[in-house]
């Protein structure tokens, strides 16, 4: 199991490299410099370059870049009078985006595994096509549909919610039931799927035979079971919570990384943008290692092949 | 009653006429793969339903705009801000009093477009990677499917900003973008399904009667990967809607004065307290198109592999 681990993990380093030497080369290609003043002089420019470096072969401008990152050093923004670029990312705008979306994932995992184990125990009844109709709906109609909507209809229009900002956990709740719409829809989706397959199982058919109730059956033995390959899930649900997390902020006006970044992206903030797809990069990385060594734990077969088919 | 009273006479004891070689018969007529699909599909009114109303979507984007007097870039500012009416905007008309049918219309098209461009790019891609390096098997396969690994390690949504950040953003580079990050999955599913196939004894009987690579590729590959590549296009055609709507709602996509629908849906977003038409109508489009996508996507799986349903 531990050489499992250190060989999944040194493969998400790779990609995490990979990431950021693509990321790199493309700030290469990007239009412009820092020193677009028309006022500068030919020395003066010559003369800024040199202070920062810009004036350096390609490669030791390449090594810097690497080392600076491996420091945590990710530069200054522009538009923000030279912060460092590690402040805005990883300063209370993170805390916020985590709270929203910790709280969304809890939620609509719940959710939508209640909806997901009604629809299975009630196969093809009318609760399974309503919980049916509410997974296609979740997962088909985009967050960005979704919030304006929301914000238009329970905030503006019945003033339950506040319209945005976030000040108090009341404000929280609009973006969050966003968010876990999202999630509880593909939850609810695997969870009928994985739930009906293991109905099927000899185990469970001698679990009815020994006469035990239909409420043991489905906890102890049917839940239990179906919850294992909930993992695969994992990924697709970070990449719903992300986008997600983009959209809903920049709705609600929540100052979280995600409004952060579109905002970035109008100013052609290019530092904080790198920055932010970075950390976008570490958190996906981090999930599919999560994924891949859950996948390890319940399955040997996994560990021992190496790789996941 | 009538059953006692009859008689029971040596005739209707007699031999059918059955031989021994009439029972192998096979009285149905042959419907073959695609029949048996269709029978299946026909039977399912929630996909027939889907499919009707994709071809509706599909004709009004094509013809939406020519069925009203007004253009989708005629501006007006006398007429700003119309709210919809039977009589004069349907889909009434934005800030700059455009024409919000023709606007939305225009917009699906763009979408439409982008999606339908990306999936053949993504399934183009994808279909020849995964043959090719299941075909050949070995050493070819090895490295191919090393490289797929660490594309697929690499996240879509920061790929696709990426690139978006370089190139102009524009129908094209949202399109390439998109298959660029796509067709990794693709090439997976048709890997497996080749390598499948390749193990199958009719593949091997081809083989050994002395089939040659062109006439196994067409005469068995493709027809049997077909169906997973028709049930993979339903849901990419979706995704990729989704994406470009997504990218044009973050700022990195279609850009005035040009139109997808993820674009008047952030227009939309933006004036909603006020006019909340400007966001409903390409909203409802938005959701018609992919959840559509998606039930007809469930159905052709259904009926094209029916070991999948559950």
């Amino acid at each position: 199991m531990l050489r499992y681990t250190l060989k999944r993990l040194v493969n998400a380093f790779v990609i995490l490299f990979i990431i950021a030497s693509v990321s790199w080369l493309l700030m290469q290609f990007l239009p412009g410099s820092p020193f677009n003043d028309d006022k500068l002089t030919d020395e003066a420019k010559a003369q800024l370059e040199a202070k920062y470096g810009l004036d350096d072969p390609l490669l030791v401008q390449y090594a810097r870049y690497m080392g600076n990152l491996a420091r945590g050093d990710l530069g200054n923004s522009y538009a923000y009078n030279g912060t460092p670029v590690v402040d805005i990312v990883l300063g209370k705008r993170l805390a916020v985006s985590a709270f929203l979306g910790a709280q969304a994932l809890i939620v609509g995992t719940l959710i939508g595994i209640l909806l997901g184990a009604i629809a299975a125990m009630r196969h093809n009844s009318f609760w399974d096509r309503f919980s049916a109709t509410l997974s296609v709906l979740g997962v088909s109609v985009p967050s960005f549909v979704l919030a304006p909507l929301l914000q238009y209809w329970l905030a503006f229009k019945a003033g339950i919610f506040p319209i945005a900002l976030f000040e108090s956990w009341w404000h929280s709740v609009l973006p969050s039931a966003v968010l876990a719409i999202a999630v509880g829809a593909v939850v609810a989706t695997y969870t009928r799927a994985e739930m009906l397959e293991v109905f099927g199982q000899d185990y469970v058919t001698l679990a009815k035979a020994k006469g035990l109730s239909r409420v043991a059956v489905v906890t102890r033995h049917v839940l239990r079971n179906s919850m294992i390959p909930l993992v695969t899930i994992l990924v697709p649900l970070a990449a719903a919570l992300l986008t997600g997390t983009l959209v809903v902020e920049t709705v609600f006006s929540i100052p979280g990384i995600g409004e952060q970044f579109v905002r970035s992206i109008f100013v052609n903030d290019y530092s904080v943008i790198m920055g932010t797809t970075l950390l976008f990069a570490v958190f996906f990385v981090a999930s599919y290692l999560i994924q891949d060594i859950l996948y390890g734990i319940i399955d040997p077969r996994i560990r021992l092949a190496g790789t996941r088919e | 009653m009538e059953t006692r009273d009859r008689q029971l006479t040596p005739e209707l004891f007699q031999p059918a006429g059955l031989g021994s070689q009439d029972a192998e018969k096979i009285a149905g007529p042959s419907i073959g793969f695609w029949g048996d699909a269709w029978r299946r599909l026909r039977k399912n009114r929630v996909a027939l339903v889907s499919a009707a109303l994709i071809l509706v979507l599909i004709a009004l984007a094509v013809l939406g705009p020519y069925l009203t007097p007004y253009t989708s870039d005629g501006q007006d500012l006398s007429r700003q801000f119309r709210g919809p009416s039977l009589s004069g905007f349907w889909f009434g008309t934005d800030n700059f009093g455009r024409s919000m049918f023709d606007r939305v219309w225009e917009g699906t098209r763009v979408s439409l477009y982008i999606a339908f461009l990306a999936t053949a790019l993504d399934l183009g891609i994808g279909m020849f990677y995964g043959a090719i390096s299941a075909y050949n098997g070995g050493r070819i396969d090895n490295i191919m499917q090393r490289v797929v690994e660490v594309l697929v390690g690499i996240p879509n949504l920061v790929l696709i900003i990426l690139l978006m950040l370089i190139f102009d953003p524009g129908i094209l580079s949202i399109t390439i973008a998109i298959a660029f990050t796509g067709w990794t999955s693709t090439a997976r599913l048709i890997r497996g399904q080749v390598l499948r196939l390749k193990e199958q004894e009719f593949f091997l009987a081809s083989r050994a009667l002395g089939a040659g690579s062109p006439r196994l590729i067409l005469k068995h590959l493709i027809p049997n990967v077909l169906y997973i590549v028709i049930i993979t296009l339903m849901f990419t055609v979706p995704s990729a809607i989704f994406f470009e709507a997504f990218l044009s709602f973050i700022g990195l996509g279609i850009q005035v004065p040009d139109a997808s629908l993820g674009a008047l849906i952030n227009e939309g977003a933006r004036e909603m307290r006020f006019y909340p038409h400007l966001l409903v109508f390409p909203a409802i489009v938005l959701c018609l198109l992919t959840i559509s996508f998606r039930l007809l996507g469930d159905g052709l799986r259904d009926a094209l592999d029916p070991r999948m349903r559950k």
